[in-house]
C-alpha cells in the first residue's frame, strides 16, 4: 500500500511528498519490518531499479511472504527529479542533515519524519550508487563502531565487498549512523555509477536482499546461495589520485586478482595529443572503485585497490 | 608588499587554480585575513580587496610595526567565482569542509590542504565568513565553542555581537575549528551579505579588523571605539519562523528594534495576492538575521532571528 509518512508545502503550487510501498502479508506474522531506502542522495540511481525489482517478485509470490516490507524509494524526490545530488534550493547533502528536527526548516522537517518513520524496523538497507564520478562494485561500508552487529547480516546481502572503516565525526549525520544508534541495524550499500542503471548490480543485491529476509523467516520463497564478500579494514586500501589534470581513459579489462603493474588507465592532454601519466596498480589487490567521468583535476580519485 | 601565489594546481583548459596571497611588514607571523572559499561569497573577497589597499597605504607610510607580517589571502577558490559555481565545480564539494586538508587526496583535500599549511602559521586568523542561510546580518564575529576560543579578544573588533557557536559534527572540518585547534586565534568574521555587495558594510568590516590589529599591536592604527560586544550563544539567539510558504514581504531590518508584537513580515498567497499569513516578534529584542532580500519562502523556514533585549540575559 502507498503511504505518504510525510508532506510539506512548497511555494508555488506544489506539495511535497514523501512516500512509500508498504507491503505485508496478508494475515499472521506481521512482527518483523525490513526497510529499504534509496534515493538520499538525487543522483544516485541503481536503488530505483532495486525497488522496482523487489516489489515485483514479491508480488509475485506474496504468499512467501512472512513480514513487513517498507520501500522508500524517493528520500530526496526534488533531487531525484532535477539531477541534483542534494537537496536543490537548499544546496544541502541530504546525509548530513540527520537526525533531522522536527520543529525545524522543511529539510530538517523531513529528515526526522523519515527516523520517525523507519524507527522500530528490525533492519535497513540503504542504497547509494557512489556518484556520477566513479564506478563501484556492489559493496557494504560499515562504521567499525558497529561491526559486531552488522557484519553478519551484510554478509547475507550479496555483495563482493565489505569495507569496515573507521569512524569520522561527519558521519555522524548521515541516516545510517542515526537509525544504527537507535537500534535499527543499517547497512550502506554502494554500487555502480551515478546517474545510470547497472542491471547486474541491481539484480545480484535483489538476491541479497531476498536472501537476508529468507534468513530473518520472512521469506519462504527460494533463493539463490551468495557470494562470499571480501573484507577488509582501511589500512589495506590503497588509493590512487590523479596527479595532474586531464582526460582520464581507463584500460583496466579486469576488477578482480588485479596484479601490481597491471595497467588502470591513462592521463591525457588532448589539445596537445599528449600522454601526460600511465596509471599502474601499486599493489596486487581488487579494483573495487574506478574513475567513470573522464575529465579530473589533480587530486581527483582515479581508482580504489583492496590489497590482498 | 608583496604578492606570492601560496598554492597552485594545473589547470587542463583553464588558467592554472592560483590562490594569491598579499605579505604586509617582515617578521613574526601575526595575522591572517582569508577571503572566499565559496563560489558566490563575493562580500568576502570585496572586504578583502578593501584591506589590501588599507594595508598597502600603511605599509607606505610605515604603519605596519617591526617585525609584524600580516597576511591577506582575498580568495581561496576564484576558480568557481569565475564559473559562478558555489562548490568545487567539478565535483560539487566545499573547501571549507575540506580542513585540514590532505596532500594526498582529492582536489579539495589538496587545495584545503596547500592553505592551511600556510595560514596556519599565523597567530591571529580572521576569515571572511559566510552562512548557507540566504539573508542579511547584523555584522559579527563568530567563534566555535571548541575549549581554544578567545572571547575578550573577539570583543576587541568592536563588532556589535560576538556570537559563539557550539561546535556540531560537521563543524569539525571548517577552517575556523581547525585553525583553533592547532592553535591559531581563529575568528569568522559575517558582514552583511554574501552575494550582493554592501560596501557600507564591507568598510566597517575593515575598519574593525584595523581596530582589532591596532589593538594587538600589528599596525599603528588611530583607534576607534566601536561598538561594545554583547556576547552571545547562538542557540540563545530567537528564531522566529513562518508556517506557510509563499512570497515573503518583509517589513523590518536587520538591526532594527522590535516589539512584542510587531508584524515583522507578511506572506503572500503566490497567486492570489492575499496576505495568508502575518508573523510578529514573539518578544522585544532587536533583528539579527532578516530572509529579507529574498522574494520567496518555504514553509517552515526560519526568517529572523532575534536577539532578546538585555533583561533577560
Ligand atoms: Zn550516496
Amino acid at each position: 500500500m502507498i503511504e505518504t509518512f510525510a508532506s510539506v508545502e512548497l511555494p508555488v503550487d506544489e506539495i511535497l511528498y514523501m512516500r512509500k510501498n508498504r507491503i505485508e502479508p496478508e494475515k499472521e506474522n506481521r512482527n518483523k519490518r525490513i526497510s529499504i531506502v534509496t534515493g538520499v542522495h538525487g543522483d544516485e540511481l541503481e536503488g530505483q531499479y532495486v525497488a522496482f525489482e523487489l516489489i515485483r517478485r514479491i508480488e509475485e509470490h506474496k504468499e512467501c511472504l512472512k513480514g513487513t516490507i517498507d520501500v522508500y524509494p524517493a528520500m530526496n524526490p526534488l533531487g531525484i527529479d532535477s539531477i541534483t545530488r542534494g537537496i536543490p534550493a537548499f544546496d544541502l547533502d541530504m546525509n548530513r542533515l540527520f537526525p533531522g528536527n522536527e520543529e525545524g526548516d522543511m529539510t530538517e522537517y523531513i529528515a526526522s519524519q523519515i527516523i520517525k518513520d523507519i524507527a522500530g524496523s528490525d533492519v535497513c538497507v540503504d542504497i547509494h550508487a557512489s556518484n556520477i564520478y566513479l564506478e563501484e562494485i556492489p559493496q557494504i561500508r560499515i562504521n567499525e563502531l558497529h561491526e559486531n552487529k552488522l557484519l553478519p547480516l551484510a554478509k547475507q546481502l550479496n555483495v563482493d565487498y565489505i569495507w569496515l572503516h573507521a569512524t569520522s565525526t561527519v558521519l555522524e549525520s548521515t541516516l545510517a549512523y542515526t537509525l544504527n544508534s537507535i537500534e535499527v541495524p543499517t547497512l550502506v550499500v554502494e554500487m555502480g555509477v551515478g546517474m545510470r542503471i547497472t542491471k547486474k548490480y541491481c539484480e545480484q543485491l535483489v538476491e541479497g536482499i531476498f536472501n537476508m529476509m529468507h534468513e530473518m523467516g520472512i521469506w519462504t520463497g527460494e533463493v539463490s546461495k551468495v557470494r562470499e564478500p571480501i573484507v577488509s579494514k582501511d589500512g589495506k586500501v590503497s588509493f590512487i589520485n590523479a596527479n595532474t589534470s586531464g582526460l582520464f581513459v581507463s584500460k583496466t579489462e579486469h576488477w578482480m586478482n588485479l596484479k601490481k603493474g597491471d595497467a588502470i588507465g591513462q592521463i591525457l592532454d588532448p589539445l596537445r595529443g599528449k600522454v601526460l601519466d600511465e596509471i599502474v596498480s601499486p599493489v596486487d589487490g581488487i579494483l573495487f572503485t574506478l574513475r567513470e567521468y573522464p575529465i579530473v583535476d589533480e587530486g581527483s580519485l582515479i581508482a580504489r585497490i583492496l590489497e590482498r | 608588499m608583496e604578492k606570492n601565489t601560496i598554492f597552485e594546481i594545473k589547470g587542463l583548459y583553464r588558467d592554472d587554480f592560483r590562490v594569491t596571497g598579499y605579505t604586509f611588514g617582515k617578521g613574526e607571523k601575526a595575522a591572517c585575513i582569508m577571503g572566499n572559499f565559496r563560489g558566490n561569497e563575493f562580500q568576502q573577497i570585496y572586504t578583502c580587496s578593501l584591506l589590501v589597499d588599507r594595508l598597502k597605504k600603511l605599509e607606505e607610510e610605515g604603519r605596519i610595526k617591526e617585525g609584524k607580517e600580516i597576511l591577506v589571502v582575498p580568495s581561496g577558490n576564484p576558480y568557481s567565482i569565475n564559473v559562478a559555481k558555489r562548490f568545487w565545480a567539478t565535483d560539487n564539494t566545499d573547501i571549507n569542509r575540506m580542513f585540514p586538508g590532505y596532500d594526498l587526496g582529492e582536489t579539495t583535500q589538496r587545495i584545503a590542504e596547500g592553505i592551511f599549511q600556510v595560514i596556519k602559521e599565523y597567530e591571529i586568523g580572521m576569515q571572511m565568513a559566510s552562512f548557507y542561510m540566504p539573508g542579511t546580518f547584523m555584522p559579527h564575529v563568530r567563534m566555535m565553542e571548541t575549549g581554544f576560543e578567545d572571547v575578550e579578544m573577539a570583543k576587541q573588533f568592536g563588532f556589535p555581537y560576538v556570537v559563539l557557536r557550539k561546535v556540531r559534527p560537521y563543524d569539525t572540518t571548517t577552517l575556523n575549528y581547525n585553525w583553533q585547534i592547532w592553535e591559531t586565534k581563529a575568528f569568522s568574521i559575517y558582514t552583511t551579505t554574501t552575494e550582493c555587495l554592501d560596501k557600507e558594510s564591507a568598510k566597517q568590516a575593515v575598519k574593525s579588523i584595523l581596530n582589532f590589529m591596532g589593538k594587538q599591536g600589528l599596525i599603528d592604527y588611530k583607534v576607534h571605539d566601536g561598538y561594545i560586544s554583547q556576547t552571545i550563544e547562538d542557540t540563545k539567539l530567537l528564531t522566529v519562523r513562518v508556517k506557510k510558504a509563499g512570497f515573503f514581504d518583509c517589513k523590518v531590518n536587520v538591526g532594527q528594534e522590535v516589539i512584542k508584537g510587531e508584524l515583522l513580515a507578511e506572506v503572500v498567497h503566490p497567486y492570489e495576492g492575499m496576505v495568508i499569513e502575518q508573523i510578529f516578534a514573539p518578544e522585544d529584542g532587536i533583528v539579527f538575521f532578516s530572509h529579507n532580500n529574498q522574494p520567496l519562502t518555504y514553509a517552515n523556514t526560519a526568517v529572523f532571528k532575534i536577539v532578546r533585549s538585555f533583561s533577560e540575559s
